[in-house]
């Protein structure tokens, strides 16, 4: 079975962002960027698969511009076996909406036949949760979203979910598309080795015209605002005085 | 125009708090059917008829709509879309699992989150865990939408709509239910308690939570967690607060021992009232707590419990 990673590459969730002052967006210009924290644990668990047998061929794709082959070259690293960088936009400003990355992604799996995709949950840059689940729809094939706990066997995964009310396990058929939350597994780290060798395995570079998608987004930015500040609180001496204050509040 | 409001259905019952707050969104755009599926939903049906602004209930019973599994309930309001130009949900895990589903059936953009209503087609969501708030304008025929119930208050009940009771759609039977794993709780729920209380790695261990839990039930509050105390298996995922578990935006939201890192804010800063304990007075949760308690939570907790 092959296995379809798609990874995509976002400001670094330490990274505290701005928002430019003309409203059009967040400042993306000379600040860190890395692989979505959800991909990581999406490609680790591909790799896992491989190494437990189940899994011959990790394939990681990316969708943005061409810097995001750095970010493939991390999933290289860290074990996935080749990669496609799909080149849809010149400017890290330019964003690609989930329906047409799914739309890319279905081309992808047309051609490659994964068995599996392992996708994240959600970006945290825009924070959509969408993809995994636009995909599956796209392709009809079966999904796992959120998934906490994974056992791949023959034609069938057992999916354990994270869910508002706590857990929940389906049995899904194969092939799936499986969405990664934070509990599946702990990501590893690329090894110096592993960086060397990464920048010798194969990677594609195509573009979103070549799989004949059009990427015009659907949703047009009217503006970018900040968030309303908090007004600043106060630090109270002890326990009695924030009791004081809570009922002074009516809260308690 | 008309609106089809997919009603949060758990087990045949309504979480009429999550419904009650998107249809309060809803409202805004057009007139709005509710529509409740699930291997048993004519009770929920009932419970949706009377939030009030609510024109109409669709019940759908069906097997293969339990669980609320995403394939079958997105090809039950696929076949329904057509009559619609809004298709809508509040923001719960169920909603994220099927409205993206149903988006791309549709060949439309999915909305997921969106925390206010500019007008039919613009629409203000958080992005980057909620330090900024972007306003989109969809150009798609249809709108497929989650609301963050955080952002809404609840609309009242008191109205009486029709029911009618549909089919399912064709079952693709693609995937199957086995088990659910819910931690049976006389707590009030996360996402829509007056009163929070959550606790972090600096709780220590899960038997130390316990401090955390009769704090919450001295207040009556919901008990929630950093990310950091879930991974540690101090508290369940259930508990989750933040920019990928729960959005939370109650009265009183007491934050301790949480450092205060912008994932954990983004679903909690929208609270009322913030009340934050650390011991270290530089940890950035006390720039967003309206009072911050400089202390070793092993002697705040204990004397705050006695104290209130
Ligand atoms: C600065 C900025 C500018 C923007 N400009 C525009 C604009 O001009 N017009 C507009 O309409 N929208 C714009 N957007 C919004 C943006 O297009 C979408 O809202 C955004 O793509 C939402 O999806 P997500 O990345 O959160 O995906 P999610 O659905 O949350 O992603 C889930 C998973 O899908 C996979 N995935 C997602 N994207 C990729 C990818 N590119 N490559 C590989 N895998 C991927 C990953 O596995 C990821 O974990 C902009 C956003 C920003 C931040
Ligand atoms: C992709 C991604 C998604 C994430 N999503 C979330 C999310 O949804 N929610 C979330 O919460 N986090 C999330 N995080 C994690 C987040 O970045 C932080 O790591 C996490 O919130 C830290 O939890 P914490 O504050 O409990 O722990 P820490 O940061 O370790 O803070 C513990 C605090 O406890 C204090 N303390 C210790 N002992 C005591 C004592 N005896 N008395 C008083 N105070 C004490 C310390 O001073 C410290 O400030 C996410 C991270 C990533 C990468």
């Amino acid at each position: 079975m092959k296995v379809l990673v798609p990874v995509k590459r976002v400001i670094d969730y330490n990274v505290k962002v701005r928002v430019k002052a003309d409203g059009s967006g967040v400042d993306l210009a000379n600040v860190k960027m890395s692989m979505n924290p959800f991909d990581e644990i999406a490609v680790e668990e591909a790799i896992r698969l491989k190494e437990a047998g189940k899994a011959e061929e990790v394939v990681a794709v990316s969708i943005g511009v061409k810097q995001a082959q750095e970010t493939l070259r991390t999933a290289l690293a860290m074990g996935a076996d080749r990669a496609i960088l799909v080149v849809a936009a010149d400017d890290v400003h330019t964003d690609i909406e989930p329906l047409a990355v799914a739309k890319i992604l279905a081309k992808i799996v047309e051609e490659e036949q994964p068995g599996l995709v392992l996708a994240g949950k959600q970006a945290i840059d825009n924070d959509m949760n969408a993809t995994g689940q636009m995909l599956s729809a796209l392709l009809g094939w079966s999904q796992g979203t959120f998934a906490s706990e994974l056992g791949v066997e023959g034609d069938h995964a057992v999916v354990t979910r994270e869910v508002d009310g706590g857990l929940q396990t389906i049995k899904v058929k194969m092939p799936a598309i499986i969405t990664v939350d934070l509990r599946l597994n702990e990501p590893r780290y690329a090894s110096l080795p592993n960086i060397m060798k990464a920048k010798k395995k194969p990677l594609d570079e195509k573009t979103a015209a070549d799989y004949g998608v059009d990427v015009t987004p659907r949703l047009a930015i009217v503006k970018t605002a900040e968030p309303e500040a908090r007004a600043a609180g106060e630090i109270v001496p002890d326990v009695d005085t924030l009791v004081a204050k809570l009922k002074e509040k009516g809260v308690v | 125009m008309a609106v089809l409001l997919l009603a949060e259905v758990t087990d045949g019952e309504l979480s009429l708090d999550a419904t009650a707050k998107a249809v309060t969104a809803a409202k805004a755009l057009g007139d709005v059917t509710v529509l409740c599926a699930g291997g048993s939903a004519a009770a929920a049906g009932e419970a949706a008829s009377k939030i009030d602004g609510v024109a109409k209930v669709l019940v759908a019973e069906d097997p293969s709509l339990g669980h609320r599994l995403a394939e079958s309930t997105a090809a039950l309001i696929v076949s329904l879309a057509g009559d619609y130009e809004h298709i809508v949900a509040p923001a719960t895990t169920d909603a994220k699992n099927v409205m993206p589903r149903v988006a791309a059936l549709l060949d439309v953009m999915v909305i997921s989150d969106a925390s206010g209503v500019v007008d039919g087609s613009t629409f203000e969501r958080p992005i980057y865990a909620g330090n900024a708030i972007q306003t989109v304008k969809s150009s798609d025929a249809k709108k497929v939408i989650t609301f963050r119930t955080s952002t809404f208050d609840a609309a009242g009940t008191g109205g009486s709509a029709s029911v009618e009771t549909i089919g399912a759609a064709a079952n693709p039977g693609l995937s199957e239910w086995i088990e659910d794993k819910v931690a049976a709780s006389d707590r009030p729920e996360l996402t829509s308690a007056g009163i929070v209380v959550s606790g972090g790695r600096g709780v220590g261990s899960e038997e130390n939570f316990e401090l955390i839990e009769k704090l919450a039930d001295k207040l009556g509050a919901a008990v929630g967690a950093s990310r950091a105390a879930v991974d540690s298996g101090f508290a369940p995922n259930d508990w989750q607060v933040g920019q990928t578990g729960k959005v939370v935006a109650p009265e009183l939201y007491v934050a301790v021992g949480i450092s205060g890192a912008i994932q954990h804010l983004a679903g909690m800063k929208d609270s009322k009232i913030i009340v934050a304990i650390n011991k270290d007075e530089e940890a950035p949760i006390f720039q967003v707590a309206d009072y911050g308690l400089v202390a070793d939570l092993f002697e705040a907790v204990p004397a705050l419990i006695e104290k209130l």
